[in-house]
């Protein structure tokens, strides 16, 4: 029975949510008036932005490539979106424009990727120094977000029962992780994504279209990235330069914590959610500790990720894949 | 010439002298050097100075994308080896604990976490990447338990040194540790078969097993110089700024170095390698950022023309794009001769 289950491919998801009630218990146990469904649900709204580009993480990773330029695309959104609102610009618009920004950034790291065959992370290092440096070009300093449209929005609450609330940003995020989660499991292009990460020559060889999905992934990826970027500004109603630094590496820790492998071909996208939600609740712990520094946060985090790498390495050993 | 035209050292070169021909050219004054009590001071100096921690860590970058993996965790490293000098000498004049002995320090941790490193990357088999990415996340938490949350300064002269000038040198000391390093690794890498195994991990891993290289032992010992090299950054951007900051000392220095590794022409994917072009590639990343204060440019936008640089000196590299350069030259003389 544990053999099996051991085996199972889902074996890496259900880790990860136990660990994530686990830790939830912990807390409830520990501190009163953890056990609230209102804190459950401020680790969606605190994090809605992270589950967006941990999804779109996610479908790279399973690619089998690697994207560290969301955090700067965050940021380079939250600006532009800010200097728009800020000339009047009709709200709609920007952000329509901001996902059509976000997917010609993605398309332009796809292509170099796929074209020149440019390492993905030179190209997405690059995309991170352009995206952070674009936002300085457009404003050194901070903007407020003071359109009536997205502080509307930043202000509405979505009424769950029992006096509970979600913020907008929370379904947009979920919204986009159903639909990553379906079309990486039950379509065509999904189960090209798995066969390019599993084995990219092989896929090649089966006729699957490879530079054309590759194209795809990284395009989708760059709407995603925009998307949490505005996500991001509904929640900080402003656009400042630092917006989200090292948000990717957190997008990254959080995937692999949910099951992602970096070597590509492994995991299941929903595992990313359990991911962003257990750095979250490591955080909200450290809060409601209150004599923690926050520095504790950073080191707990890291210490589950190196958990879960050596739990993956032994689970392909187990399998006997994955020798390199 | 033509033996220099095929070194790998070639096309890094003519990148720095690209950049420095335009300060000759639109920087009235750039290359000026100034005696001024037995010490030289100009840009030119500046930049080899602000360039010495980058240049020390693109060593042993270089080795470890040699080997074909990846770093990350060198700016944390950087960060933590500057914490434990900071704490250990104290704030005062005077130093709590030896000079000596808290550079010893920092350097056994540095080297421990290079272990930590290069253990999970080459006995547990994690992608580098990750392995790197788990102390790039705590790491800078580590540093911040280590000053208590505080921002150390550090006014022991000595120390203070290391960054600035030693009496009867014209030259910054930092410019000597990164000589002494550079050879020290040239030394060890070329006079000894580690570099040669490096390479050969690095083209094949399979293959260099089958012949016999211990192929774990140097991935291991490439994670372990790097750590050391982070450690010794440490110090020198410690005594840059005369106090440890645990969140930013150092932050996407990691990013620097590999571009700077990329920039000197050794492949991501591992292979051949050259010392001497990634320093020099270290040196293009910090000439030009001078070039660019010096032209009046706010930091924060310098990203932009970094990139644009990167993913242009990629494209030159990439065979399918010189492939596509030649296809359209070969197009337009047909079309001269119609």
């Amino acid at each position: 029975m544990l053999k099996k289950l051991l085996r199972s491919k889902y074996f890496p998801i259900i880790i990860t949510s136990v660990l994530f009630v686990v830790l939830f218990g912990i807390g409830s146990a520990l501190f009163e008036g953890f056990f609230s469904l209102q804190v459950f649900l401020n680790l969606f709204i605190d994090n809605a932005y992270l589950i967006v580009i941990a999804t779109g993480m996610s479908m790279v990773l399973i690619l089998g490539g690697i994207d560290i330029s969301v955090g700067s695309v965050i940021a380079m959104v939250c600006m532009a979106s800010a200097a728009m609102l800020r000339d009047h610009v009709n709200p709609y618009l920007v952000m329509l424009l901001m996902v059509a920004v976000g997917a010609a950034f993605g398309f332009t790291q796809g292509c170099l990727i796929q074209f020149f065959k440019i390492q993905p992370f030179i190209v997405t290092l690059a995309g991170l120094f352009f995206a952070r440096g674009m936002t300085a070009v457009i404003n050194t300093t901070s903007i407020n977000i003071k359109d009536p449209t997205y502080v509307a929005i930043s202000n509405a609450k979505i009424p769950l029962p029992g006096g509970n609330y979600v913020s907008p940003g929370v379904v947009i995020a979920l919204v986009l992780l159903a639909a990553a989660s379906l079309v990486m499991t039950y379509t065509k292009f999904g189960r090209t994504v798995y066969a390019i990460g599993g084995n990219e020559a092989s896929a090649n060889l089966m006729g699957l279209p490879v530079g054309k999905t590759k194209i795809l992934v990284y395009t989708v990826n760059g709407i995603y990235s925009s998307i949490a970027g505005i996500v991001f500004s509904f929640y900080m109603l402003s656009g400042y330069t630092r917006h989200a630094v090292g948000a990717e590496m957190d997008a990254i820790s959080s995937s692999v914590i949910g099951g992602m492998s970096l070597t590509g071909g492994i995991g299941y996208v929903p595992g990313a959610l359990f991911g962003v939600l257990i750095n979250g609740t490591i955080q909200t712990l450290i809060t409601f500790q209150g004599t923690l520094s926050s520095w504790w946060a950073k080191i707990v985090s890291g210490l589950l990720l190196c958990a879960f790498i050596v739990l993956q390495r032994m689970i392909l050993k187990n399998k006997g894949v994955g020798e390199s | 010439m033509k033996r220099f035209k095929r070194s790998p050292l070639f096309w890094p070169t003519m990148g720095l002298c690209a950049v420095l021909l335009f300060d000759l050219i639109f920087l009235p004054g750039f290359f000026t050097i100034q005696l001024k009590n037995g010490y030289l001071y100009g840009r030119v100096i500046d930049i080899v100075n602000n360039a010495a921690t980058l240049m020390i860590l693109s060593i042993g970058m270089t080795l470890v994308i040699a080997t074909g993996g990846t770093d990350i965790s060198v700016g944390s490293i950087l960060a933590i080896s500057g914490a434990i000098v900071a704490q250990m000498l104290g704030p005062g004049q005077t130093a709590r604990t030896p000079l000596a002995v808290c550079l010893l320090v920092a350097l056994a941790v540095s080297a421990v976490l290079g272990c930590w490193n290069g253990m999970l990357v080459a006995v547990v088999g994690v992608s580098p990447m990750v392995a790197t990415l788990i102390l790039n996340v705590a790491g800078r938490g580590i540093a911040q338990l280590i000053t208590g949350g505080q921002i150390p300064t550090v006014i022991y002269k000595p120390f203070c040194m290391i960054a600035s000038y030693v009496p009867g040198m014209p030259l910054p000391f930092s410019v000597l540790i990164v000589i002494l390093m550079f050879v020290l690794a040239e030394l060890y890498t070329r006079k000894t078969s580690f570099g040669m195994f490096v390479e050969s991990v690095g083209t094949n891993a399979t293959a260099s097993r089958y012949s016999g290289i211990n192929a774990v032992m140097i991935v291991f010992l490439t994670y372990v110089i790097s750590g050391l090299c982070a450690g010794v950054g440490g110090f020198i951007t410690t005594s840059i700024i005369k106090a440890a900051d645990a969140n930013n000392a150092g932050y996407l220095i990691e990013m620097d170095a590999i571009l700077s590794v990329a920039l000197g022409g050794t492949k991501m994917t591992g292979g051949r390698f050259s010392l001497g072009a990634s320093i020099i590639g270290a040196l293009i990343i910090q000439s030009l950022t001078t070039t660019l204060y010096a032209w009046g440019v706010p930091p924060q936008v310098l990203p932009v023309v970094k990139a644009v640089v990167v993913i242009l000196i990629c494209l030159i590299q990439s065979e399918e794009f010189r492939g596509l350069l030649g296809r359209i030259g070969n197009g337009e003389r047909k079309r001269a001769h119609a």
